[in-house]
C-alpha cells in the first residue's frame, strides 16, 4: 500500500507562527509517507515541552507522555511490541536535562527506537529560560546576568554514551530533513536526529548561521557516505585532515584538489572522525548536518527476543504448570 | 532413644538456626522446614539476615538467623521465641539468646567457642552462659572435629569439610525431633547434583550428626515429636517465599490473559528477589529489564501497557517516591499496570532489610491531583500469589494502575505452599477494542456498567490514537482544559476504582461472632493477629479478627462490619495509617491504636498483653 504524507496527518498544530516545530512536522510526515509504514504500527512517544506536543498530529498510535521520561517509556514499548516502529520525540531541556539519564541509557543499550531531538537552546513552554544547550553566558529570563556553566553538546553525549547513529538536520531546511529521517528509520539500533530548530518568540535567531539556504552553503556541510567533504555555493571547500585536527581548505589553493579531500565514511566503527566532524562549529569550521555515524550493532530488543527463544530451546517448562515441577514437591496424602 | 531421654509430644514448635554468615544457617533451616513440611507438619520460616554486607567472621554483626515454625495443626506465624536454638559460634548465642523461650534448648559447636572467638563476640568472662545468665539446657557438641572425623577419607578438602557444620547441626536437630531423615538426603541430593561428592558428604555428616543425638543421647532430658496431622488437606506442596509467590502470581496471571509479561525494576532491597525470579524465566515468555533508575522502571512498564504487556513494577518505599509520577501517567491514560511494594523501614533510606507497613498512605494518597489507584495488600508469604494474581486481573480488565503491597517479612518468610490447579482460578479478560466499534470509538468511550475504557493496542488497525498525561475530553478524547470535562472526568475516575468493590470479597471476620473486641489489620500482619485472636479466644475473651485484603476500594461491607462491634483495636506496624484512613472512609468509628514500627514482626505475646488492657 501507497501512503500520502496526509495519512499521517491529525490535528492542527499550535505551536507559534514561525515555530521551527511547524517545518520539522512536514518533514516528518513526509518522511514516514516515503519510507511506507502503515501508520498503525507506528508510536510516537514524547515527554514534555513545545515540541513534544507533536504526537498529538500525528495519526499513528502516541503517548504524550510526562517530563524527560519519553525515552524510558519509548524503550518499554519497543521492547514490548518490537514490531512497532517507535519513535521519540524530545527537545533540549526534556531529553538532555531532566531526561538525560534515559537519553544516555537508551543510547547505550541500542533499543531500536528513532529520537528525534528537536534543539532550539531554550525552554519555550516554561516560557524563556536557559537549556543545557544554551551557550555559556547565554540571558534569559532565569539568567539575566547570563549563564555560568556549560552546555551539552548533544552529539558529544550520543557519542560517549556509545551512540551508533547520530545525524543533524535544520528544521526549516526539507529535503534534507527527510532524508535524514529516513535513515534514522532504516538503522536498526537507537537513532538519534539532532534538529536545529529555531524559538522564534524566546531564542530567536539561534541557528541563523544555517537558518537560510545561502548561509548554509558556507557555513554547512552536508555530509554523505562515501562521497568528499565539500561544502560552499561553488563547493570550493573542503575539508582534510591535519595532525589530529580537521582543517578547512580551498580547492585550487595551495595546490590542492577533490582529491585530497577527505571522504565520509559514516559505517567506520571507529567514532573518532565522526566525533570531530558532529562537533565543527563556526566561525571557523562548518556545521556537519546528514549522517554523521550510521553503524550496525546487535539492538536489545532483538537481544532480548533471541535470548527468549535460546533458553525456551534449552529449558524443558514453558508453561506455568511446568514451572511448578521444576520445584521440591512433597504429596500428602490420606 | 533410653530410657533417660523422655518423649514429649508438642502441637507445635520452634527451632531457630543461628550461625556466621557463611555457616549456611539458611540452608540448615530451610532444610528442616521441609523436613518436617514432607512429615505432614504445617510451617512457617523466617530468615534473618544480618544487614552487614560482608561483616567480619565471628562478629556480632555477621550473625545469619532462620527461624523455623512447625505445627501438627496451622501455624500462622514464625513464632515470637523459639523452643530450640542452634548457635554455631560465640556470637550467635550472643545475639540470639534473646529469642529463647526459658525451657529452651541450646545447641552450640563447643570447637567454635574458643577464647578467640569469645574476644570476637565480646565477651569478656570465660564462660559465656554464665556471662548471659544462661540456666537453660545445653548441648555442646563439638561439631568442627567430628565433621572432621566423619569426612577423613573423603578426600575433600577442609574448607569443604568445614562447609558441612550446618549439616551435622541440621541431623542433630532431626534427632531431637525424630525426623525421617531420608527427605532431607534426597533434598541434598538435589541441591549438589552436580557435584556427587559434595552430596554424598553432606549427607554422611547429617546422618552422623543424628547418630550423635541418638548414641549420646546428647545429654539432653526430653525429645520431642511433633505429629504430622493426620487430616491435613490432601495435595501437592512446596515451600514459597512471599517474593517467589509474588512472581509466581504475575506469571500465572500474564498466561492466563494470554498476555506476555514485561517487568521494568531497579534493584532494591527487599524486592530485588522478584527480579531475579522472573528474569530466570525466559522461557515463559518474561521480558526483564533492569533500567536505569526506578522511574525508568515504572515509566518502561508504562511504555510496555501501551504496547499491550502486562506490565509491572517492582520496588519498595523509597522506589515508589521516585515512581509516582509515572505511576499517575498510567492512572491519566488509564493503562493496566502493576506495581508491587516489598514495604521496609524509613523514611528515606530507612531500615533496608527490615519490615513495616508505613507505605500505605503513600500509596493512597502520594500523588498530585485526584489519583486513585486500587491497592491490594498481601497476608501472608503463600498469599502473596494470590494477591498478585488478583492485582494483575484487576488492572487489566479495569484498566488502572494497581499496587500490590507486601513487605520484607512476607516478601522472605516462607510457608507450605498447596500447589495451585490454575484451572480453577478465575480467567483474566481485558477489555480490547472490537472490529465494529472502529469509526465510533475514541479513547475514553467506557463500559457504562463498569466505567471501563476500552484498550486499542497499537498495531491494531483503525484505532489509532493519542493519549498522555494532560486531561483529555471525555467524549473526543483530544486535550481539553474544559472545566466541567475535567471534573467529569476527575469524578469518571474514581467511579471507575470504586466500582472495582462489586469485584472483590466482602470483609470476612473470623474468630467469635458475638465478639467484645474486633482486631482490624492489614497485609503481612496477618499470621500474629490471628495468633493473638486465638490465645484471646483461648483464655476466654470473645474476640474477633477483620483483616484489610483490598484496602482501596474497601469491601462493600466494611462500614458495616466495623459499626457491629463495640471495641476495635487497628493493630499495625506504622503509626496509625490504617486506622486514619478507615475514619476518614467510616464515619463515626471510635478505634484504639496498637501501633509499632521496630523493624520487627509484631511478638504475639506483646500483641495478647495490650489487647487485654483494652
Amino acid at each position: 500500500m501507497k501512503y500520502t504524507a496526509a495519512d499521517y496527518k491529525a490535528g492542527q498544530p499550535r505551536w507559534c507562527p514561525g515555530c521551527g516545530d511547524h517545518a520539522f512536522l512536514n518533514s516528518f510526515h513526509k518522511a514516514l509517507a516515503e519510507l511506507g509504514v502503515p501508520p498503525h504500527e507506528i508510536a510516537v512517544i514524547s515527554g514534555i515541552g513545545c515540541s513534544s506536543r507533536l504526537p498529538y498530529y500525528m495519526n499513528t498510535y502516541g503517548m504524550h507522555t510526562i517530563h524527560g521520561r519519553a525515552a524510558a517509556i519509548a524503550t518499554g514499548t519497543k521492547v514490548a511490541n518490537p514490531k512497532l516502529t517507535v519513535w521519540q520525540i524530545s527537545g533540549d531541556g526534556d531529553g538532555l536535562a531532566i531526561g538525560g539519564n534515559h537519553f544516555i541509557h537508551a543510547v547505550r543499550r541500542n533499543v531500536d527506537i528513532n529520537i528525534v531531538l528537536l534543539n532550539n537552546r531554550i525552554y519555550g513552554l516554561t516560557k524563556g529560560q536557559y537549556s543545557p544547550t544554551s551557550e555559556r553566558g547565554f540571558v534569559s529570563k532565569s539568567s539575566p546576568y547570563g549563564t555560568v556553566e556549560d552546555p551539552f553538546r548533544p552529539a558529544e553525549l550520543c557519542f560517549g554514551a556509545r551512540g551508533r547513529f547520530f545525524a543533524r538536520c535544520v528544521a526549516v531546511d526539507g529535503g534534507p530533513s527527510v532524508d535524514v529521517l529516513k535513515a534514522a528509520a532504516k538503522h536498526k539500533g537507537t537513532s538519534v536526529v539532532e534538529v536545529l530548530q529555531n524559538c522564534v518568540i524566546f531564542n530567536d535567531g539561534t541557528h541563523n548561521a544555517v537558518a537560510k539556504k545561502e548561509d548554509r552553503e558556507r557555513n554547512a556541510i552536508y555530509l554523505e557516505h562515501g562521497k568528499p567533504m565539500l561544502f560552499g555555493a561553488e563547493k570550493e571547500f573542503g575539508l582534510v585532515q591535519e595532525g589530529f585536527g580537521l582543517k578547512v581548505v580551498r580547492i585550487g589553493e595551495n595546490g590542492i584538489t577533490e582529491k585530497d579531500v577527505l571522504v565520509h565514511d559514516a559505517h567506520c566503527e571507529d567514532q573518532t572522525l565522526q566525533l570531530k566532524l558532529a562537533l565543527m562549529e563556526g566561525p571557523d569550521f562548518p556545521i556537519a548536518l546528514g549522517v554523521i555515524r550510521d553503524v550496525e550493532a546487535p539492538t536489545y530488543d532483538e537481544a532480548v527476543e533471541e535470548q527468549i527463544a535460546e533458553v525456551s530451546a534449552r529449558k524443558p517448562y514453558h508453561t506455568f504448570a511446568e514451572l511448578l515441577e521444576t520445584n521440591d514437591i512433597w504429596e500428602i496424602k490420606e | 532413644m533410653t530410657d533417660n531421654t523422655k518423649v514429649k509430644e508438642l502441637a507445635d514448635v520452634v527451632v531457630r538456626f543461628s550461625g556466621d554468615s557463611g555457616d549456611g544457617m539458611q540452608l540448615a533451616g530451610n532444610m528442616f522446614s521441609n523436613i518436617s513440611a514432607a512429615g505432614g507438619n504445617d510451617i512457617s520460616t523466617f530468615p534473618d539476615y544480618p544487614a552487614d554486607i560482608r561483616a567480619p567472621q565471628g562478629s556480632l554483626t555477621g550473625v545469619s538467623g532462620f527461624q523455623v515454625h512447625i505445627g501438627t495443626n496451622k501455624v500462622y506465624t514464625p513464632g515470637d521465641k523459639c523452643d530450640v536454638l542452634v548457635a554455631m559460634n560465640p556470637a550467635a548465642l550472643k545475639t540470639q539468646y534473646k529469642y529463647c523461650k526459658s525451657q529452651a534448648v541450646i545447641i552450640i559447636d563447643r570447637d567454635s567457642f574458643t577464647k578467640r572467638d569469645l574476644e570476637k563476640a565480646k565477651f569478656t568472662l570465660e564462660n559465656p552462659f554464665s556471662e548471659l545468665g544462661i540456666k537453660n539446657e545445653v548441648i555442646e557438641a563439638s561439631i568442627t572435629t567430628m565433621c572432621k572425623e566423619s569426612l577423613k577419607d573423603s578426600g575433600l578438602d577442609n574448607k569443604t569439610v568445614m562447609r558441612t557444620k550446618n549439616m551435622f547441626a541440621l541431623g542433630l536437630v532431626c534427632w531431637l525431633f525424630h525426623r525421617d531423615l531420608s527427605v532431607g538426603e534426597k533434598l541434598l541430593r538435589e541441591k549438589f547434583a552436580k557435584k556427587p561428592a559434595i552430596a554424598e558428604a553432606n549427607i554422611k555428616v547429617l546422618n552422623d550428626g543424628y547418630q550423635f543425638g541418638a548414641n549420646t543421647h546428647a545429654s539432653v532430658s526430653m525429645s520431642y515429636i511433633v505429629p504430622g496431622k493426620k487430616q491435613q488437606e490432601k495435595g501437592r506442596y512446596m515451600d514459597i517465599n512471599g517474593n517467589k509467590a509474588t512472581a509466581y502470581g504475575l506469571m500465572a496471571a500474564a498466561e492466563k490473559a494470554g498476555l506476555q509479561l514485561y517487568l521494568g525494576s531497579y534493584p532494591i532491597t527487599p524486592a530485588t528477589d522478584i527480579l531475579h525470579e522472573l528474569a530466570k524465566h525466559k522461557s515463559l515468555g518474561v521480558k526483564t529489564v533492569q533500567c536505569e533508575d526506578e522511574i525508568a522502571g515504572c515509566a518502561s512498564a508504562v511504555g510496555a501497557a501501551f504496547a499491550g504487556a502486562l506490565a509491572v513494577t517492582t520496588t519498595s518505599g523509597p522506589g515508589i517516591c521516585l515512581k509516582s509520577e509515572a505511576m499517575n501517567l498510567a492512572v491519566i491514560t488509564e493503562l493496566p499496570l502493576v506495581i508491587v511494594d516489598v514495604q521496609r523501614g524509613g523514611p528515606s533510606t530507612g531500615l533496608p532489610t527490615k519490615s513495616e507497613q508505613t507505605d500505605l498512605l503513600q500509596v493512597l494518597f502520594g500523588r498530585n491531583g485526584e489519583s486513585p489507584m486500587p491497592v491490594i495488600a498481601a497476608t501472608s508469604p503463600t498469599d502473596c500469589f494470590d494477591a498478585a494474581y488478583t492485582a494483575c486481573k484487576i488492572a487489566l480488565e479495569h484498566m488502572t494502575p494497581v499496587v500490590l503491597l507486601t513487605d520484607a517479612y512476607i516478601a522472605n518468610g516462607s510457608a507450605a505452599w498447596k500447589l495451585p490447579d490454575m484451572n480453577a482460578y478465575p480467567e483474566i479478560k481485558p477489555p480490547y477494542v472490537k472490529p465494529e466499534m472502529a469509526g465510533s470509538w475514541t479513547p475514553f468511550l467506557r463500559n457504562p456498567e463498569t466505567g471501563v475504557r476500552y484498550w486499542a493496542v497499537p498495531g491494531t488497525e483503525g484505532f489509532m490514537h493519542r493519549i498522555g498525561g494532560l486531561e483529555k475530553s471525555n467524549e473526543t478524547g483530544a486535550i481539553s482544559t474544559e472545566p466541567e470535562n475535567h471534573h467529569l472526568m476527575t469524578k469518571l475516575r474514581a467511579e471507575k476504582v470504586e466500582k472495582i468493590a462489586d469485584c472483590i470479597p466482602e470483609l470476612q471476620v473470623e474468630g467469635d461472632a458475638d465478639a467484645e473486641l474486633l482486631i482490624v489489620g492489614f497485609g503481612g500482619t496477618y499470621g500474629h493477629l490471628h495468633s493473638a485472636m486465638d490465645m484471646l479466644n483461648a483464655e476466654g475473651r470473645k474476640t474477633a479478627l477483620a483483616h484489610f485484603r483490598f484496602i482501596n476500594p474497601l469491601p462493600r461491607n466494611t462500614a458495616e462490619v466495623l459499626r457491629k462491634y463495640p471495641k476495635i483495636v487497628v493493630a499495625e506496624q506504622n503509626m496509625g495509617q490504617l486506622a486514619g484512613y478507615l475514619n476518614m472512609k467510616v464515619e463515626g468509628l471510635h478505634l484504639h491504636r496498637f501501633n509499632q514500627v521496630k523493624g520487627q514482626p509484631f511478638v504475639v505475646e506483646e500483641l495478647v498483653e495490650a489487647f487485654r488492657q483494652l
